[in-house]
């Protein structure tokens, strides 16, 4: 009935000699993946150029530490993205999450806290959280059918809301000391964190490359009911992948609160413009089935780099949002360059 | 035919409905093993119900289906059913982004130890997979970058790894040209002597002459008949098709008045063509003058009156209405030179569901609502109510919304906007698919008034009764014009010329 999209293409079997082709192939996948350290590299000659900081061991390892909580959330974007949903609410789980568990631990009166329960208490009650926000937005998105952009988009507002509502507008501080831990400990001279978003972003490599887990991701960002017909439980992987999203969400608004030591009612709020901005630099597709962890990991990591080397020019503070932005454009023309493709 | 061996599937006394309407009434088919089964049969014959029930997709209501005698798993139990039977649909269920080495493996990849995927064992396994089957497609690439005929090899070999040996084919020629259907068909013979057991289902009869044992007939959701393909002479297999009772010359409407010669030429089409559509086509439709285009679905009809329009532009030849020449592929241009149209498929293209009757019947006509782009709401319901005074559109109001209107409402709808511009030339494409009978012969009944108006008149239909009313009839077969029948065709040989054969060899 309605025209093929396939017909114009209909080449012989026969193809080139066996061989030659594969590699080429593997070649190319792979180019896809490292679109952006090309970019990368400039940036570190650049940012050398303007200050000889820039390379030195400290200054990335800030670099990366200040990066580390966004990552964490580009890498829940991720996720969703591949399986073709979306889930705008991971900023406000940011704030929430850590908000309700100083709510809940932090003595009254010091900071406005209930005192209900033990500091030991405050890292459960942070990913439980994270939990139950996932699973609401699989919820509303899996089980009712309704359109995730929209539902998360309320989700955003209401949990932005209930911490506001909780902390009275104000900020958490006095936290216990487990909140803290991972933002302020070190572990082999690197801060926590950074080994925290490296080793997360390990596991998403091998978890989307290797696993059946994983590629049922790419078949159901690909096409749902292709991947349905080969028995995979589409419904189960779907929300797994919002649940783990809204863990995700909370573990990285603990690394915040805990290199802030204090949970502000403002925490996380915005940043899911950067993270899309970050994934969609890095390769993955808003269509879904596209691009790899590593890609998005690249992403993050441009961006990052980019302000740092601002930041070191000395750039005032006051422009750096007008430029976070015009970053992020022209990164994205860069990532378009680089990848020789088309975004969509 | 007298083996022992149970049929590789065999569907007894199956009934399915839809609601009011029936699917499949008492059905059977029997297929044997080792034989190319053909599954004929008109649009809404049934035939895509039964295979959606032999697949294991739907549970029949009433009846029972077997394989090997056995009887079928669960529905709900799909590796069973997927060592028995596959399907190669014509919409392909691969996975673009992923290699053809993972569609093949895909949910049951190999593991190294660890538990992580062995890619490399991954791409063994789909390589031998292919060589077995002797498919050339190399395992790395991407599924996107196949080509249809790869892709159904592809298909048909993933098949074939989970034990199935019994595969339906749904119009696996539709998309592919001549020199493909000839490998496709080597393919078929080859696994057949390696004891696959295929059921085809094709719109091209002549194709089942050269390829298939056996042809089953279904028509009007019942068996018709099955038969040797070598018993069953063509006449025979296209009366099956459209039934007994043959209603010779087309009854279609009143005797229209017979042209005089000298009327002008409203659209002339002059070797027109489209790579995947159609080749070197021209015709010319006068003014008054009702032409039909008739063909199978993939045939380049709809293709070509979709060019006409604009919706699409054609690689060569050029498109003249009324004299001019509007810009190719351009809507715009063409409705400015006079033309109206019913889209191939209303909710697709012909209305905006959630707005009212009034906002679609003159989404074509703005400049008549209002100067400069502003909309007069008076004059707009003024000319909707003409509308539907004109088509007996049941509705409380023009205010209502598309959506809340029966689909032959909706089609009226559609055919108002087409006629809202007092089109030159008005172009139809399957204008009464899925509307019901007052409504299609309403419809039809309005486009012969209109003709006799003096507009020209397109229909690009596959539906015999949309046809019946032309004053000639254009059949298209793989995109070439390959036959005109004159007003008083019979259904037999439309029919025929519509599915490839010729009636007269």
């Amino acid at each position: 009935m309605s025209e093929t999209t396939e017909t114009t293409t209909t080449t012989t079997v026969p193809s080139a000699p066996a061989g030659a082709r594969p590699v080429r192939r593997i070649a190319v996948a792979r180019l896809r993946d490292l679109a952006l350290i090309p970019a990368i590299v400039v940036i570190a000659i650049v940012g050398q150029l303007v200050n000889p900081v820039f390379l030195q061991t400290d200054n990335l390892v800030n670099v990366l530490q200040t990066m580390s909580e966004m990552a964490v959330l580009v890498l829940a974007e991720t996720l969703v993205l591949i399986v073709k949903k979306m889930d705008l609410s991971l900023e406000s789980t940011v704030g929430l999450a850590p908000g309700i568990a100083a709510w809940l631990t932090v003595p009254a009166g010091a900071g406005h806290g209930l005192g209900l329960l033990p500091g030991a208490w405050a890292v459960p009650v942070t990913l439980a959280v994270g939990l139950v926000v996932g699973a609401v937005n699989a919820l509303f998105i899996i089980r009712f059918g309704l359109n995730g952009f929209i539902v998360t988009l309320g989700m955003l507002i209401v949990l932005r809301g209930l911490l506001t509502g909780i902390s009275s507008g104000q900020t958490f501080f006095n936290l216990p000391g487990s909140m803290l831990y991972l933002g302020t400990t070190e572990w082999l001279g690197v801060p926590a964190s950074v080994w925290i978003c490296l080793l997360l972003f390990a596991a998403g490599i091998v978890v989307l490359g290797f696993t059946s887990f994983g590629r049922s991701l790419y078949a159901i960002g690909g096409n749902i009911d292709a991947a349905k017909a080969a028995g995979i439980r589409t419904d189960r992987v779907l929300w797994t992948v919002m649940v783990t999203a809204g863990l995700l969400a909370a573990l990285s608004g603990l690394m915040l609160s805990g290199r802030l030591a204090s949970v502000a009612s403002a925490q996380g709020n915005g940043d899911i413009f950067t993270v899309f901005a970050a994934a969609v630099i890095g390769g993955i597709s808003l269509n879904g089935g596209k691009g790899s962890m590593f890609g998005a990991f690249t992403g993050i990591l441009l961006l990052f780099l980019i302000q740092n080397v601002l930041t070191l020019g000395g750039v005032p503070a006051q422009w750096i949002g007008a430029l976070n932005g015009a970053i992020i454009l022209v990164a994205l023309v860069i990532s378009r360059i680089t990848g020789g493709k088309a975004q969509d | 035919m007298g083996s022992t061996t149970p049929p590789v599937a065999e569907a007894t006394a199956v009934t399915k409905r839809f609601g009011s309407t029936v699917a499949l009434r008492d059905a059977h088919l029997t297929v044997l093993a080792g034989e190319t089964h053909a599954l004929v049969g008109r649009n809404g014959a049934g035939k895509s119900t039964l295979v959606s029930i032999l697949t294991g997709l739907q549970a029949p209501d009433e009846g029972t289906v077997t394989f090997g005698g056995e009887p079928a798993p669960r529905v709900a139990d799909r590796d069973a059913w997927r060592r028995r039977v596959a399907c190669v649909y014509q919409k392909s269920t691969i996975i673009p982004e992923l290699t053809v080495a993972e569609n093949l493996f895909l949910n049951r990849h190999a593991h190294a130890r660890g538990g992580l995927i062995s890619w490399r064992t991954v791409r063994r396994q789909a390589r031998e997979l292919l060589e077995t089957w002797s498919v050339d497609v190399d395992v790395s690439t991407p599924a996107a970058e196949l080509s249809v005929e790869q892709r159904q090899f592809v298909e048909i070999a993933r098949a074939l790894s989970f034990g199935a040996r019994f595969i339906v084919l749904d119009e696996p020629t539709a998309q592919l040209d001549g020199a493909a259907i000839n490998r496709l068909f080597d393919r078929i013979r080859e696994l057949q002597q390696q004891g696959v057991t295929f059921l085809f289902i094709s719109h091209h009869l002549q194709e089942i002459y050269d390829l298939c044992d056996t042809v089953t007939v279904f028509r009007d959701a019942r068996h018709i008949l099955t038969s040797r393909v070598d018993d069953l002479p063509r006449t025979e297999l296209v009366a099956a098709m459209t039934g007994d009772a043959d209603r010779g010359a087309a009854p279609g409407g009143r005797p229209r008045p017979a042209r005089t010669d000298g009327t002008a030429e409203v659209l002339s089409v002059a070797g027109l063509s489209a790579t995947g559509g159609y080749q070197d086509v021209s015709f010319a439709v006068s003014a008054g003058e009702i032409v039909g285009l008739a063909g199978a679905a993939s045939s380049g009809r709809t293709e070509l009156a979709e060019t006409v329009v604009g919706l699409r532009a054609a690689d060569a030849g050029e498109v003249r209405i009324g004299g001019r020449r509007p810009r190719p592929g351009s809507v715009p241009a063409a409705l400015a030179a006079g033309v109206g149209f019913v889209p191939q498929d209303r909710h697709h293209q012909g209305y905006v569901p959630e707005m009212s009757i009034a906002d679609n019947g003159t989404l074509t006509v703005p400049e008549r609502l209002g100067p400069r782009g502003l909309i007069d709401g008076r004059r707009r319901d003024a000319l909707a109510h003409t509308m539907i005074d004109n088509l007996a559109i049941k509705t409380p109001g023009p205010g209502q919304h598309v959506s809340g209107l029966s689909g032959g409402n909706q089609q009226k709808v559609v055919m108002a906007r087409a006629l809202a511009n007092d089109p030159g030339l008005l172009v139809l494409i399957n204008p009464t698919a899925g509307v019901d009978v007052r409504s299609k012969e309403f419809l039809l009944g309005k486009v012969e008034e209109t003709a006799d108006r003096g507009t020209a008149v397109l229909v690009a239909s596959d539906e015999l009764d949309d046809l019946r009313l032309c004053d000639r009839v254009l059949v298209f077969f793989q995109g070439r014009i390959v036959g005109e029948m004159q007003r008083g065709w019979h259904d037999h040989a439309l029919v025929a010329a519509m599915e490839g054969m010729d009636l007269r060899v």
